[in-house]
């Protein structure tokens, strides 16, 4: 893939779907289709990145989105770093912007950011001259996940608009859901949430969503039913009572499933917890998308990097 | 001490009920007389004559709620740089807030602030003490002697006493000692890890947030509690129509209490949090845009009596965090008046009621010497050019922390002069 085939992406970060365009989105989205075939060459390698350096620092744990994000700067060619920065040991917000300011001397390229604070992500980009792509900030954002189950749906529906998609789960705590809530949204989909009330954030009705607290409302004539990882923490006490409650009502098993399209197809951005709020029938069954969203987020992750690093912007004059 | 008459000055004393044109005539450190009829009793001798070119001297402000980092966080602020920055103000008195390290919470700890700030102040500074000791929510403090040191009022500063058994006591225990109570009500399991308005907005930001009856709830317990005992009470710092509406159903049913509201919740909603700001985590949080017009409606009405800038210095260290990390707190003496202008200047507030909350009714309700300019009261006065704009700067800010809400904002009306008992501690 070329840069030249492509729009120019307008943002020096990635911070969030938020204040993307759907032109922004589509273009990343086709970047990403041309970065899929890459993936699948024997040669995976290429040097649309060489000479530059990609930072990983990640504060929470997490094995899948680092490791796509570390194998994405490879394939382009980049030097890549993992920081193990340690949540517990330090105050972390002390540690973050340190961290930044002695980063930002070692003139990285692009900066990876996972962090349990919502807005870290945008703290960082204020304090350093590269790119920041946000890989989590907290309950707020999560954009390359949007994008990689944005690029999933349409590479199996052809399309995004006009589907109808159950973002069902721990939507309260979640920002995978905020991120595709947006993201859905711009794309012309129509959004429906599904959760207990106790999972539901204030105000989601005005948030573009329909929501539901009955799987078999909302989960009725889907397209596409996403499922979101409940945290351990939840799993017990004040917002659900017990996991075998919660699975009773809000796992996804056949049964529940049937309400949906036909053609239904399954997501869920991972790790899952089977028996809590998926079935292993459904996750492992014929309708689960869950694999190639695995080989998508490498996709996707590869052509936000090279958009961001885009030769023609430092061609303008641009700082980076 | 030498003499001052202020000619040609529109005098507005909400003690007395007038907005005039004038002269006030101060002699010894108190105010010999003010209003259009000063002059018949003629001036006195080798007087400094300020010629005010019709612009408006107020009763000095009085600021009930301040937070100083002296003793414990001198790097935050001290009582001597948070009294210059109340001076460029037009805030004459403050009541310091006990939460300092460590709590003020003891008859040597009043005497250290007292003697502090007679030896480093140029404004009034008066300490309030905790309720409870340590603020622990507990044992209570001691109120008749902190009282006697010069305490003016109990507060547990930023914590809310949970226990209500607690709260019983010291409302009926303050009314021996002839005290207020001022209490910011939070439920902490309410407001549980919230750090900003809930709703919408936070929603979208994946901020946890704090619903408006983590705040109503407490305070309708101590509004019943003080109605109980009879006790003086102050909400210190309420930010929504729910919290209004039961200050006035309690004021209407004879309990003997009050409120204040910050600046901030009185020109600033949710929104101005924008990109995950800081300097805008407030406690109370700032809240909708229909909150704030309630608060404003509220001042009108009477519900809330005092306002108050809830001055509450942060540094680096505790506010270039992400959002949630950061600590609540805002400075804001030095643009209290400025600030508080913006209601006036858009008719929402005549200048009188403003004057009134601003300096008037919180030097009543506490006790404290200031806050009009009759005859024989002290000479605490401020002179401002109502009408001329600036725009609030980090480099001019005095306070020693620079967290102000209003960086770089446009303000419209300016202290030329502030005295504190005949003495001018600040000049443009």
């Amino acid at each position: 893939m070329t840069n030249a085939s492509f729009p120019l992406y307008p943002h020096r970060h990635l911070l969030g779907i938020k204040g993307l365009s759907p032109l922004d989105i589509e273009t990343l989205l086709d970047r990403a289709d041309a970065a899929v075939a890459i993936s699948r060459q024997r040669e995976k390698k290429t040097a649309a990145l060489r000479g530059r350096t990609h930072i990983n620092l990640f504060y929470e744990a997490s094995t899948r989105t680092q490791s796509s994000f570390e194998l994405a700067g490879k394939r382009l060619g980049a030097d890549v770093m993992n920081m193990s920065v340690a949540s517990s040991s330090t105050k972390k917000g002390e540690t973050l912007l340190d961290t930044a300011i002695t980063l930002n001397a070692m003139r990285p390229d692009i900066l990876v950011i996972r962090h349990a604070a919502a807005g870290a992500a945008a703290l960082l980009a204020q304090k350093v001259s590269c790119s920041v792509v946000n890989a989590g900030d907290g309950a707020h954002e999560h954009p390359t996940q949007a994008l990689l189950d944005a690029l999933t749906i349409r590479r199996a529906k052809g399309r995004i608009g006009g589907l109808t998609v159950a973002i069902c789960g721990d939507v309260l705590h979640s920002r995978v859901a905020r991120s595709n809530i947006v993201l859905l949204n711009a794309m012309g989909a129509r959004v429906r949430v599904v959760a207990p009330s106790t999972l539901l954030p204030s105000g989601i009705e005005q948030m573009g969503v329909e929501a539901f607290t009955r799987m078999d409302e909302g989960l009725k004539g889907a397209d596409i039913v996403m499922m979101l990882r409940l945290q351990r923490e939840r799993m017990a006490g004040s917002l659900i009572p017990s996991v075998r409650e919660y699975f009773r009502h809000f796992g996804l098993d056949s049964e529940k499933l049937k309400v949906a399209k036909d053609d239904v197809l399954v997501m869920h951005p991972g790790p899952m917890n089977r028996g809590v709020e998926i079935a292993s029938e459904i996750a492992d069954g014929p309708r689960s998308l869950i694999h190639e969203q695995v080989e998508m987020g490498v996709a996707v992750r590869m052509a936000v990097m090279e958009a961001l690093l885009d030769p023609r912007r430092n061609a303008e004059g641009g700082e980076a | 001490m030498s003499a001052t008459v202020f000619q040609n000055a529109r005098i507005v004393d909400p003690a007395r009920g007038i907005d005039e044109r004038g002269s006030v005539i101060v002699s010894e450190g108190v105010i010999l007389a003010a209003g259009a009829g000063a002059h018949n009793q003629g001036l006195p001798e080798n007087a400094t004559i300020v010629d005010c070119q019709g612009h408006a001297v107020l009763p000095g402000l009085v600021d009930s709620r301040v937070f100083i980092g002296e003793p414990g966080a001198e790097h935050r602020e001290t009582i001597a740089s948070a009294s210059r920055a109340a001076a460029a103000g037009g805030v004459t008195s403050v009541i310091m807030m006990p939460d300092t390290t460590p709590v003020i919470d003891d008859v040597a700890l009043v005497e250290f602030v007292k003697r502090t700030a007679h030896e480093t102040a140029i404004v009034n500074v008066f300490p309030a003490a905790s309720v409870t000791k340590g603020f622990a929510g507990t044992e209570l403090s001691e109120f008749g002697l902190l009282h006697e040191a010069g305490a003016v009022m109990l507060t547990e500063g930023r914590s809310t006493i949970a226990n209500a058994l607690v709260m019983r006591r010291a409302l009926t225990y303050a009314r021996d000692h002839d005290i207020t109570i001022a209490h910011e009500t939070q439920d902490p399991n309410l407001a549980s890890s919230g750090v900003m308005n809930e709703g919408l907005f936070a929603s979208w930001l994946g901020l946890p947030g704090i619903p408006r009856e983590a705040e109503s709830i407490p305070l309708t317990r101590d509004l019943m509690l003080a109605g109980l005992t009879g006790g003086r009470y102050h909400a210190a710092k309420i930010s929504t129509a729910l919290s209004a509406e039961a200050i006035t159903r309690a004021k209407n049913a004879g309990a003997d209490v009050s409120a204040g509201v910050s600046i901030n919740h009185l020109t600033l909603n949710e929104n101005d949090i924008g990109d995950y700001r800081t300097f805008f985590r407030l406690s109370p949080p700032l809240r909708t845009e229909d909150d704030r017009l309630a608060m404003v409606e509220a001042l009108k009405t009477g519900a809330i009596d005092v306002v108050v800038s809830s001055h509450d210095p942060q540094d680096v260290d505790t506010k270039r965090l992400p959002f949630a990390e950061a600590e609540a707190g805002a400075i804001g003496l030095e643009t209290l008046l400025a600030a508080a202008l913006r209601l006036h200047h858009n008719g929402d507030l005549p200048l009188m009621r403003l004057v009134e909350c601003l300096s008037t009714a919180p030097a009543r309700l506490f006790g404290l010497p200031g806050g009009s300019l009759k005859s024989g009261a002290p000479a605490d006065l401020v002179l401002v050019d109502l009408d001329a704009p600036w725009i609030v700067r980090e480099a001019e800010i005095r306070s020693l922390s620079k967290n102000t809400c209003f960086e770089g904002a446009r303000m419209q009306g300016r202290v030329l002069q502030t005295m504190v008992a005949g003495r001018t501690v600040y000049t443009a």
